[in-house]
């Protein structure tokens, strides 16, 4: 039996080196000096480690640092404002009967299937009528409404809180905000927090809107930030081992995230994906 | 949900079953709902309505410039119809960038997809070894953002900095399949997650009884496992079709390392070009909604002819 599950041990293996292969590059290339990263050894590790990070931190007065605070800012307001929404209009349409129901879920839902790209120039133009454009607005405001965790809301509403529950609050005389305070949200919290980790990095990751958003560098998230660094520094040899660090420093809060909070990506995503 | 067994006469009543037919779920005619929907309501008409508005509005309309189009009046706004689309559609540049787009979704949807079934399928036949760290390293590319796995892929690709200086990987010949494998690493482990938790979900005695037949692994991967996995398959293609179409930040981030992509590369990247380096708001509007109808139809085309072939009885 044993003997059996070493093809596909085999093969799982190689996807993972497939995808900690660039991962690893990037690890070893940013401890490199300029000078080593064009002489040694792909996976030979350098001496540069800190000179690169402390270049990087003197890069343009910090600006770098600025990037990663405004990446938080945009991402952990965004993800928290989105999932507080989303958890308040999942519950309303799990848990209530009205009129219009199952047409404003209808196209709340389609909301899935708009690219973005139909709506980030326009969403541009209208922010630069009323001056917001290039506003840290102009890079929250839009991604709060989210169309999936809604979906994944409703979701987590109907399977985590009973009928019965509701009943006994109203006939206590709770009010339908204190039920959604008291017992809806704390009950939908588990899948919240998935709702949120999701959100939150897909606004760290977004490149398009702050891109399109933003002018002023200052308000930059990592994403435009790197980019512009990129833009600047391709034809720099001398500036690649900046670029580099900085792409591995972008990484770590995520990575991080990530490995900590293993237990929400996979459990709850099954409530979510499965109940469809 | 158990569709198969409802008729329509008890539709209504079924459809009724989830928040609990007694009739005191909540009480009827209470405003509640409707204060609790309203900042969903009202950012989807600020954000998405709004703008999908005024981009239709954008693309019926172009500049007029009359004598010099010096002075104030020289330069008017005027619905020009369908110009703008007749435009659209006949520009070779937005063709080439949707043949591009074609072969590249095509090959990133087989290979991703592909894998991640290949690797959800393995995970969960019980045998592998070491199961946990591939799931968490397959996964891992997620939390990478795009312009870092292109920046990453990017010098890996570069002859001064890769590890295989001979292979040209931004090749007027390769570059395809080098942004293909971008967005390959980054997005089968997503996928793999999907149908992976998808098949945990499944009750083990559901394969005790395929073995008691005498089914090996392999069979019962392809005759249960892939047909119960068909609706998230379904779900993970469509999702990965809209993606594949609105491909952005990896050709941006990597065209400043190679010639060979150009600033109209993506179908995207055309309607950026057009808004704000030539400034044609009209052109990228209409194409903005050129791309839209695009991957709808797509995608519906999708699910309905799936639906037809696998789920014709549901």
């Amino acid at each position: 039996m044993a003997a059996r599950g070493i093809a596909p041990t085999a093969v799982l293996l190689l996807g993972a080196a497939y995808t900690l292969f660039p991962v690893s590059w990037l690890v070893v290339a940013a401890t490199k000096s300029p000078g080593e990263l064009f002489s040694t050894a792909t996976f030979a590790v350098g001496t540069g480690l800190l000179d690169n990070l402390s270049e990087l931190s003197a890069y343009r007065g910090g600006v770098f640092w600025l990037w990663t605070v405004n990446t938080v800012v945009y991402a952990g307001g965004g993800a928290l404002l989105s999932t507080i929404v989303s958890a308040v209009s999942g519950f309303a349409l799990a848990k209530y009967r009205f009129r219009g129901r199952s047409l404003i879920f209808n196209v709340l839902i389609g909301g899935i299937l708009v690219p973005a790209v139909v709506l980030a120039v326009p969403q541009y133009l209208l922010f630069a009528k009323i001056g917001l454009a290039d506003t840290y607005w102009s890079v929250l405001l839009p991604q709060i409404l989210h169309p999936y965790s809604i979906y994944l809301a409703r979701v987590y509403a109907q399977a985590a809180i009973p009928d019965s529950l509701l009943e006994a609050g109203r006939l206590d005389g709770a009010s339908e905000w204190r039920l959604l305070t008291g017992i809806a949200l704390p009950m939908m919290a588990p899948g919240l927090v998935t709702v949120f980790l999701f959100q939150f990095v897909a606004i760290w990751n977004n490149f398009l809107l702050p891109f399109i958003m933003l002018g002023d560098d200052a308000r930059f998230p990592l994403t435009v930030g790197l980019y512009t660094l990129l833009a600047a520094g391709a034809n720099q040899p001398s500036l690649f081992n900046l670029i580099i660090t900085g792409a591995l420093v972008a990484l770590i809060p995520l990575v991080a995230l990530f490995l900590t909070m293993q237990r929400y990506w996979r459990t709850d995503l099954a409530g979510g994906a499965v109940k469809s | 949900m158990r569709s198969g067994e409802r008729s329509s006469q008890t539709r209504a009543a079924a459809s009724r079953h989830d928040t609990g037919r007694r009739g005191k779920a909540a009480p009827r005619g209470t405003v509640a709902p409707y204060l609790f929907l309203t900042p969903a309501v009202a950012l989807f008409a600020l954000f998405l309505a709004l703008p999908i508005g005024y981009t239709v509005y954008l693309s019926l309309r172009r500049t007029k410039v009359s004598g010099l189009g010096l002075g104030r009046g020289a330069r008017k706004e005027v619905f020009v119809g369908l110009d703008n689309y007749a435009a659209a559609v006949s520009d070779g540049e937005l063709w080439a960038g949707w043949l591009r787009g074609l072969a590249y979704g095509a090959v990133v949807l087989s290979v991703m997809l592909g894998l991640a079934l290949l690797f959800a399928l393995l995970l969960d036949s019980a045998r592998v070894r070491l199961a946990r760290f591939s799931r968490i390293a397959i996964f891992l590319p997620y939390a990478v953002p795009g312009v870092v796995a292109s920046l990453m892929w990017g010098f890996l690709y570069l002859p001064s900095t890769s590890p295989l200086p001979g292979v040209d990987f931004l090749a007027a010949s390769t570059v395809l399949y080098s942004m293909a494998n971008i967005a390959v690493w980054g997005g089968t482990g997503f996928n793999m997650l999907v149908l992976y938790t998808t098949l945990r979900a499944i009750p083990q005695s559901l394969y005790e009884a395929a073995r008691i037949d005498g089914a090996s692994e392999l069979q019962i991967a392809v005759r249960v496992k892939i047909p119960i996995l068909a609706p998230a398959i379904v779900l993970t293609t469509v999702f990965s079709i809209i993606a594949t179409i609105q491909v952005f930040s990896e050709p941006t981030t990597l065209k400043p390392l190679t010639a060979t992509i150009s600033s109209t590369w993506s179908p995207l990247m055309k309607i950026y070009r057009d808004a704000f380096v030539t400034g044609d708001l009209y052109s990228a509007a209409a194409t903005s909604i050129v791309v839209a109808g695009i991957s709808l139809v797509l995608s519906f085309g999708f699910l309905r002819v799936v639906r037809n072939r696998a789920f014709g009885e549901a």
